[in-house]
């Protein structure tokens, strides 16, 4: 540790700091445009001078060592004077367009000059001007505002892996581009627009749209992959304009991915604002009294154990529960929320759990990851697993499909289950997995999405005892599931009940009726002819067509909802804006349908609702806290009659940008899939 | 005494004299009225009217849609709603001021970075319905149009105080 004075306040900083960080741990704010806490230190914008007892000249906080009994100080005149000067260098090629450039209002840039410039500018010569480059359908820039931070280039490089984005050029001829046009192939653009501090990269889809002072900004969970990113929705009137970004160290860091960023203008189109009813075999508009009206009059004198319901895979926990509440009223217990016919074992929660935690990856020191691409299923994990790699503390070996860019080094080990069997023999990487203090083993959704699921989770978890990844500090057995809304309906308890049918067996005939809530994951087809069909949901997607009776539900971003992400993190998505038209939030559908169906359901109100959701699974009332700990019982799941085959694994996101419900009804996420999934890449594409 | 001469004042009919008097003086002097709307007072290069969008020479409207006067509308009286425009500039696709709500301060005059909003010398803009003192893009650049050397005038006048 070393000791260092800050304008006369003493603190101690550990050796290897910077100045800068010894200035923020004193309280002191230090102005700067390139440095950045996760990204490498650059030390070009000359920003962050500081003046440091002894030292003939200013220096660059960010770049320089602490050194026991350093003096610093932050207000002299000396800094002062610098950091004017600065800015009257950085202003020289800035055009002074901020009332046409986006950023204006929470730029850097205009901050910083309004609170350490100087009062006017001295410059009158031609300023320079920089022709715009293409960076893809998401990410707008405006080069001639570049103040050359290298920020975009160092994020591309360091965190998201594609090390697309360069300088040419010296001194003032020194562009940012990607150096042959096109667009950048990273599933986390987005945060470019975040860590741009001046207005050269912004959101394209949000151009021009609106000022930051006329936002309403709401606190909200991502529910689009896993991960459960912290994001913040800014909302003008009935629309949302933009999702940004919440640093939660333990999740999402501060980043956050595309699809979850851009993808909601699908909530305007394709959207359910009114019920529906079928007559006739046509869908005609109805009022609710008509829908709940043609719901009873068809439920009437059902079997109990010919109704059944599935749930999908963004819906709240609230809506899950209060549903199998209503299956239960009813006599049901046909339950599932396993579209994808994923063969999780829920008998302990930490076999479909990402156990060691997102922020474990941190600890990391060998990785294995089946049967999945985590660049695609989630984004903000993959950069954390790279972040791991890069620091050279991490191995990673992988099982799936070959020629798989993970933005970081891994060893192919094989592309189905055939690779496990030789990794539990002890061969080549199960060596290093071993060696490992921390080895970490990721298993896919998808490579337990089928017919030898089972055997292929009770092989990974033996692998992972075998390896030593389950003791009871450290638990190295991960499952990385692919929405938000996934282990909340798995927690809450949507799973076929004591002699209850799961969705294969449902769909294999004997139902008369099935209540879908938002369940788009799987083909409507496969529902036999004859069964009633209610569709409870918020998109117009694949199954709405199917549906008897279309109850129109919310969005994530129009209700309040409790989600779970992979690592079993329970986090509280709130209202930013009314849903659309006649529609409501789902579990007042459900209690209401339940009025209706002669069931009431024992909750009035979201307080009560939440209250029995906490009684009936404790998780969910460790509000963005999670059970975290090792392993203590190595005992594995059950492995199923079907055993390990010779089937290659094959991931289950096909297309990044159209995943999901939403996604699919998004401009926005249609205008990406186009780009990125065509071959041939596009030059001058602008 | 006082109360004789009282009388003599009131038998000679005085007062009635010296009002008269006084009325035929004014009936000489020069008016301060003036007829209304034959005639009109001079107004001040500041005086605030009704709003215009003004126009630059080559026709290109001026308004960027920086919405600094949507912001500092102490009456939130108007409403902007933006968009690239299709040669990629920053552009309005709505500009509304609801005259109604307008306290005709000039504070979006003064916010304005390119001078595009304006309050012209216009004040005789009375309708017969509410309905008509909601105006929108179109009204406002037509207004601008109408009264550009006017207020092209008045600026230059007021532009040494500023």
């Amino acid at each position: 540790m070393a000791k260092v004075t800050v304008d006369g306040i003493e603190i101690e900083v550990p050796n290897g700091a910077t100045v800068l960080q010894a200035c923020e741990a004193a309280g002191k704010e230090i102005p700067r445009f390139c440095y950045h806490e996760r990204l490498s230190v650059a030390g070009n914008c000359r920003m962050c001078l500081v003046e440091v007892e002894k030292a003939p000249k200013p220096v660059a906080s960010c770049a320089y060592p602490v050194a026991d009994g350093m003096k610093v100080f932050t207000d002299s005149a000396m800094v002062r004077n610098a950091r004017r000067n600065v800015m009257e260098f950085l202003l020289i090629n800035h055009p002074l367009d901020c009332p046409i450039c986006d950023q204006g209002g929470e730029c850097d840039l205009q901050d910083q000059a309004t609170a350490y410039g100087g009062q006017g500018g001295r410059y009158r010569e031609q300023k320079r001007a920089v022709k715009d480059k293409y960076m893809g359908p998401l990410v707008k820039t405006i080069m001639t505002r570049c103040i050359q931070c290298t920020r975009c280039i160092r994020f591309a490089t360091e965190v998201a892996g594609v090390p697309e984005l360069g300088a040419t050029g010296r001194g003032e001829d020194m562009q940012i581009g990607t150096y042959v046009e096109k667009a950048l192939s990273t599933e986390l653009s987005g945060n470019l627009i975040d860590i741009c501090p001046v207005g050269a990269l912004t959101s394209r889809p949000y151009a021009f749209v609106s000022r930051p002072w006329e936002l309403r900004k709401t606190d909200s969970i991502d529910v689009l992959d896993a991960v459960g990113a912290n994001i913040r929705i800014d909302t003008r009137g009935p629309e949302v304009l933009r999702i940004l970004p919440r640093t939660n160290e333990d999740v999402n860091e501060e980043w956050m991915a595309d699809r979850g960023r851009f993808s909601f203008d699908g909530l305007k189109r394709k959207r359910l604002d009114r019920p529906w009813i079928r007559v006739e075999g046509k869908l005609r508009p109805a009022s609710w009294e008509e829908a709940f009206a043609a719901i009873a009059d068809r439920f009437q004198g059902l079997k109990p154990e010919r109704v059944g319901a599935v749930a999908g895979d963004l819906v709240d926990a609230e809506s899950a529960f209060a549903l199998r509440e209503l299956m239960a009223g009813l006599g049901s217990s046909n339950l599932d929320c396993r579209q994808d016919g994923a063969a999780l074992d829920t008998s302990r929660r930490d076999f479909y759990l990402f156990n060691s935690g997102i922020a474990g990856i941190d600890e990391a020191d060998a990785l294995l990851i089946i049967g999945s691409n985590p660049r695609q299923e989630a984004p903000v994990l993959n950069a954390r697993i790279r972040k791991r790699w890069a620091s050279g503390a991490l191995k990673v070996g992988y099982v799936g499909p070959k020629g798989l860019n993970l933005t970081y080094k891994a060893q192919h080990l094989g592309e189905g289950p055939a690779a496990l069997a030789a990794l539990q023999a002890g061969e080549g990487f199960a060596e290093v997995l071993k060696g490992a203090s921390k080895p970490m083993i990721i298993l896919g959704r998808a490579a337990i999405a089928r017919a030898d699921g089972a055997a292929v989770l009770a092989a990974a978890w033996a692998l992972a005892d075998a390896v030593g990844a389950l003791t009871p500090d450290w638990h190295g057995f991960n499952l990385l599931h692919l929405f938000g809304g996934q282990v909340g309906a798995l927690d809450a308890g949507f799973l076929p009940g004591p002699g209850g049918k799961d969705l294969s067996a449902m769909l294999s005939g004997g139902m008369d009726a099935l209540w879908l809530l938002g369940a788009d994951g799987f083909d409507p087809a496969l529902i036999p002819a004859e069964t009633f069909v209610v569709y409870q949901g918020h998109h117009g997607d694949r199954a709405a067509s199917r549906a008897d009776v279309i109850l129109p539900g919310a969005a994530y971003p129009e209700k309040e909802g409790t989600y779970v992400n992979t690592e079993g993190r329970a986090q509280r998505g709130r209202l930013a804006l009314h849903p659309p038209g006649e529609a409501r939030e789902d579990w007042r559908i459900i209690r209401a349908a339940g009025a209706a169906l002669g069931v009431p359901l024992a909750f009035d109100t979201l307080d009560a609702l939440r209250a029995r959701l906490v009684a009936a699974n404790p998780v969910f009332g460790m509000v963005d806290g999670r059970v975290a700990g090792g392993c203590l019982d190595t005992t594995g799941p059950v492995a199923g009659p079907t055993p390990l085959s010779h089937t290659d694994f094959t991931l289950p996101v096909t297309d990044y940008w159209q995943a999901d419900a939403i996604s699919r009804a998004s401009e926005t996420m249609a205008e990406c899939s186009r780009i990125y999934n065509d071959a041939t890449p596009k030059l001058a594409a602008e | 005494m006082a109360s004789l001469d009282r009388m003599a004042r009131s038998l000679l009919l005085a007062e009635l004299a010296s009002g008269m008097a006084l009325t035929l003086k004014y009936f000489f002097k020069p008016k301060s009225t003036i007829s209304y709307p034959f005639e009109k007072t001079a107004l001040s290069p500041r005086f605030k009217g009704e709003h215009a969008l003004r126009r630059y020479a080559n026709g290109e409207e001026r308004c960027i849609a920086c919405k600094l006067c949507e912001a500092v509308c102490p009456a939130l009286a108007i409403t902007i709603e933006a968009e690239p425009r299709e040669d990629g500039s920053r552009r309005t696709t709505r500009y509304d001021i609801d005259m109604t709500k307008c306290i005709y301060c000039g504070m979006c005059e003064e916010a304005c970075p390119v001078d595009a909003i304006v309050e012209g010398p216009n004040f005789e803009f009375a309708t017969e319905t509410r309905a008509e003192l909601i105006y929108d893009k179109d009204r406002l650049l037509s207004n601008g149009d109408r009264w550009e050397p006017e207020i092209a005038k008045r600026l230059e006048l007021d532009a040494p105080y500023r």
